[in-house]
């Protein structure tokens, strides 16, 4: 049997705000429980909210972004539960009037294909406290600094197939909110965690299975994991003659798995009204067109212009372009260097693993662009080889200097003297009459042998090219 | 202060007092010590106050002689007064009627607060009120029921009970009160006093414990429109804190107090003047009228047709958004906890239980219930839409009148007890004055007789942001009749 998946993301995204979303305090990662929380977010009896305008500017800005309608008429709810660490009973949210409507989202998988996914809608809402049942030994300590954080939550439709989309869906929407700067994005401190909607059904079929929804994923990889572990438990469910129950899970990266939460047969009525204390937040085109006017080039645009501009493929330009200063440092390699496809194959190949190995971001690039691009250009001149550019490219990560003063000190530069290539390789095959024999008998493979011989005596500074065109001609003769 | 003097200042309005202050015919303090001596008194009967403030009141009132000798004093510097306990008053006990806040030391001043308190005003003490305001008769106050001055045995109206009884026994000149469904307008008629709920969003919310956020609205209980035009001026405008809040300017209360009405347009709604309303309040009120006629004024008869549903969907918003606003209490962070809890379900199962009292229970269940799948499409959409057609009642009467009138309350004062019994029949006092703010107008309660010694008022209800109107209208036909001087007497006698 043939199983599809299918899969529907909401992100909640933490808004870069100097407060929160209804009340003057500040907002810091780390700082001492309950330092950051005031009397509003105590849920003191007579305080009230008053929505942070930044915010609202965000969430617009995103909208805008994903091409989405902006509700002109936006209305915050109360959705109604007790816990310890809601302190007002309710947490303010948005449900029929959301402030961004229907967008989209494109993004290209490594095999080149392209997927629109629609999102749903975008609203706005306050995050929770934390409950510490760690630290006391028979009591629940309660931190409200996260109380009130500003929070956008993301709701995409249930257009994703697999979960290599899904990562790939949230890789890009990761991007896209770093570009417009209005999170950090920082999955491991929870500026951006994801609950994924799961449910499986035959290839063809029409009707969605029943699905379950596996809460608070904090990172890219465990995203793909849960759900392709939640995905096979549903298959090998269905497959036994059973029946999936529409449910809250929880993935434990340790053990691989999912784990039921909470089952919504016994869900919570959440009593949702409209917030009495806040006005509905009427948007103008005045607004709006502020707000557009403070947009950046946006991955997709700036992606087509690297393709059309610089001739990258839809794939290289994506990639280079899904960070945007990775995107600033491309363009300033090839401009310096006038090569696009070596630039985008060293920013994404070479460079990027450099820093991936050292942990750093590229603007902690240990090579500069500019310094990267006087290295693509001796490639380009045929100085040296690309491979040869591997050995020169270690020495400039380990600030050993330019790609010229590398090149000069440790004598690389190509041999591109023909009369020099032939001499050694007639040496070489004067050497190898056993292998000439076998190449002449028509065993061609050989002949990759005879290429190894040459830049193996030449220390890889022979013009790879000229080798080949030479040694064909002498060893056909 | 000789004790003539004593007992003419105790009689002072708040124009009258600024003016006597300004005199030096007494000091702010000893105004203040004469008004905690009669609170000290006569509050064990009244029960009018839960807190007096006795050292704080005199150190305000010493700061503002000190400021009147060195000339800087502002005009209504050293009046006391009494706030309703449902304002938040830093470093004073904030418990809106209820044992939940009995603890209550609010850290914040409301903005109703810091307004009168940047005046110069002195707060003598926190008034008793029905538990978080649910109740019309002040007998849902875990403090206990407040005695209406008139006549120990009968309620002072509620649910700002305390405030009214306060200012009708001559224990303070004014006090502050809110309104969510007639809670200052009732006990006003009750008590015989000016009483005014001002348009939703006049005066900030910020600070006064929520009841129902889309209907609750501060106001004054004074004896008198000029006072409560003074008081009116100190408390509203926009506030920042507030969303709800409205950022217009105030208009000088003062100034168009004696504005003459000839012209006037008065309109009556025939719902309000029909079975139901005790005749001899219907006698009275019509007397009334024709005073307004006296002065040039026409009588029109309106109608509301929609009044009948006032009530029924008054009694789903109001407890669907109480249902949530008191969520907060749960014993968590502030307010009565339960004994020794064993688990969470029983910190909050107790909390809430031991701490609420029937009636908020009742309306927190009623609320609960109004909001829950399958319910809100039948009860909370459907009191909205009823809303909108009570509001679109008032426009079209607006289109012909320029004021509403009428009885405040079918009835005079009823013996406590008598109606605690059956929840309906106390909902349904609130008849005249509900649909004023589910509709988010101004109305305001003015003296307007006495029947068999017990006061009635007449209700003035106008078009959103027309307090200055309603004042002046009071305050004419306080000028032309003396209902609003009748009190129960310094004494304690009428």
């Amino acid at each position: 049997m043939a199983w599809e998946t299918v899969i529907g993301l909401e992100i909640h995204v933490q808004l870069a705000t100097k407060s929160k979303l209804f009340s003057g305090s500040s907002i810091t990662f780390g700082a001492e429980p309950n330092t950051q929380a005031n009397i509003f977010d105590l849920a003191l009896p007579g305080t009230l909210p008053v929505l942070n305008g930044e915010a609202l500017r965000m969430a617009v800005k995103f909208g805008l972004a994903i091409g989405a309608q902006i509700g002109r008429k936006s209305v915050f709810d109360r959705k109604n539960y007790f816990y310890p660490d809601l302190p007002k009973g309710f947490q303010t949210s948005q449900l029929d009037f959301p402030i961004v409507g229907k967008g989209s989202l494109t993004f290209t998988l490594e095999d080149g294909t392209s997927h629109t996914i629609g999102v749903t809608r975008a609203h706005l809402e306050e995050d929770a406290g934390k409950s510490l049942h760690e630290l006391f030994p028979h009591d629940t300590g309660i931190d409200l600094n996260r109380a009130g954080t500003p929070l956008l939550e993301i709701v995409s439709e249930p257009e994703l197939r697999s979960a290599k989309e899904a990562v790939a869906y949230l890789k890009k929407m990761h991007s896209l909110i770093l570009y417009l700067g209005i999170s950090d994005g920082d999955m491991s401190q929870g500026s951006m965690r994801c609950d994924a909607n799961v449910s499986v059904r035959q290839k063809g079929d029409t009707k969605f299975g029943t699905r379950t929804e596996i809460k608070n994923i904090n990172s890219f990889r465990f995203v793909e994991k849960a759900i392709l572990i939640e995905a096979q438990r549903q298959i090998d469910i269905i497959e036994d003659g059973g029946r999936i129950i529409q449910e809250t899970r929880l993935y434990d990266p340790d053990k691989n798995e999912t784990r039921s939460m909470r089952s919504k047969e016994v869900a919570n009525d959440y009593r949702y009204f409209p917030e009495p204390d806040l006005l509905p937040v009427v948007i103008d085109e005045a607004f709006i067109a502020a707000v557009k006017a403070t947009l950046p080039e946006l991955p997709d645009i700036k992606s087509k212009r690297f393709q059309s501009q610089y001739g990258l493929s839809e794939y290289d330009a994506d990639v280079v372009s899904a960070d945007r200063v990775t995107a600033d440092f491309f363009e300033v390699v090839v401009k310096d260097c006038g090569d696009a496809k070596l630039s985008a194959n060293w920013v994404m190949g070479d460079l990027q693993s450099v820093l991936n190995k050292a942990e750093l971001t590229i603007a902690q690039s240990p090579v500069s662009a500019s310094a990267l691009a006087g290295l693509i250009s001796r490639i380009k001149d045929n100085t040296i080889s690309s491979k040869i550019a591997k050995t020169v490219f270690e020495a400039m990560v380990n600030g050993e200097g330019s790609a010229d003063a590398i090149i000069d000190s440790k004598g690389l530069k190509q041999v591109t003297d023909s009369g020099a290539i032939e001499q050694l390789i007639d040496t070489i095959i004067a050497a190898n009459p056993k292998q000439l024999e076998q190449y002449r008998s028509g065993q061609e493979k050989v002949f990759t042998f005879f290429v190894g011989q040459v830049m193996k005596e030449s220390k890889g500074k022979a013009n790879p090219s000229q080798v080949n065109d030479i040694l064909l001609n002498k060893l056909k003769k | 202060m000789t004790n003539q003097t004593m007992k003419e200042a105790l009689k002072q309005g708040v124009a009258e007092l600024a003016r006597s202050l300004a005199r030096k015919d007494f000091s702010s303090v000893e105004l203040t010590q004469a008004y905690l001596d009669r609170i000290g008194q006569h509050n064990t009967e009244l029960n009018a106050y839960v807190t007096v403030t006795n050292e704080q009141a005199l150190a305000q009132a010493a700061a503002a002689d000190k400021a009147r000798t060195a000339g800087t004093a502002a005009t209504y510097a050293g009046i006391p007064f009494a706030h309703k306990d449902i304002f938040c008053t830093t470093g004073v006990r904030t418990a809106c009627g209820s044992r939940m806040l009995d603890n209550f030391i609010s850290p914040y001043n409301a903005t109703v607060v810091e307004k009168m308190s940047n005046a110069g005003m002195v707060m003598l003490g926190k008034t008793n009120m029905d538990e978080f305001a649910m109740g019309s008769s002040n007998e849902t106050s875990w403090y206990g029921p407040v005695r209406n001055p008139w006549n120990r045995t009968l309620v002072p109206g509620g649910s700002s009970g305390g405030s009214a009884a306060a200012v009708a026994a001559h224990l303070c000149p004014a006090a502050t009160a809110t309104d969510t469904g007639g809670s200052i307008r009732q006990p006003a008629s009750f008590c015989g006093l000016t009483g005014i709920k001002p348009t939703y969003g006049r005066v900030s919310r910020w600070g006064m414990i929520a009841f129902a956020s889309s209907l609750d609205q501060a106001g004054v209980l004074t004896r008198s429109a000029e006072d409560a035009a003074i008081l009116m001026q100190m408390m509203s405008g926009f506030d920042p804190k507030d969303s709800t809040s409205v950022d217009l300017p105030v208009p000088d209360y003062l100034a168009t107090l004696d504005q003459p009405l000839k012209g006037l347009r008065i309109g009556l709604p025939k719902q309000h003047f029909a079975a139901g309303l005790n005749p001899e309040v219907e006698k009275q009120i019509r007397a009334a009228l024709s005073e307004f006629e006296k002065q040039g004024a026409i009588l029109k008869e309106v109608s509301l047709d929609n009044s009948h549903l006032s009530v029924s969907a008054y009694y789903v918003i109001a407890p669907a958004e109480a249902s949530a606003n008191l969520s907060r209490y749960d014993g968590v962070r502030f307010g009565y906890r339960c004994d020794k809890p064993v688990d969470l379900e029983d910190l909050y199962k107790r909390s809430r239980a031991e701490g609420f009292g029937a009636e908020v229970k009742r309306r927190i269940m009623v609320g609960t219930y109004a909001l829950s799948a399958g319910y809100y499409d039948a009860y909370y959409i459907k009191a909205q839409k009823v809303r909108r057609l009570i509001k679109d009642d008032f426009e079209r009467a607006f289109k012909e009148v320029d004021v509403i009138m009428g009885p405040t309350s079918p009835h005079t004062a009823f013996p406590l007890g008598s109606k605690t019994k059956d929840p309906v029949t106390m909902y349904l006092e609130d008849i005249y004055t509900i649909a004023v703010n589910l509709a988010g107008l101004p109305g305001l309660s003015v003296p307007a007789g006495l029947i068999n010694g017990l006061p009635i008022g007449l209700q003035i209800v106008g078009r959103d942001f027309s307090e200055a109107q309603l004042l002046n209208l009071a305050h004419r036909f306080q000028q032309a009749t003396d209902w609003h001087t009748r009190t129960p007497g310094v004494d304690g006698s009428n």
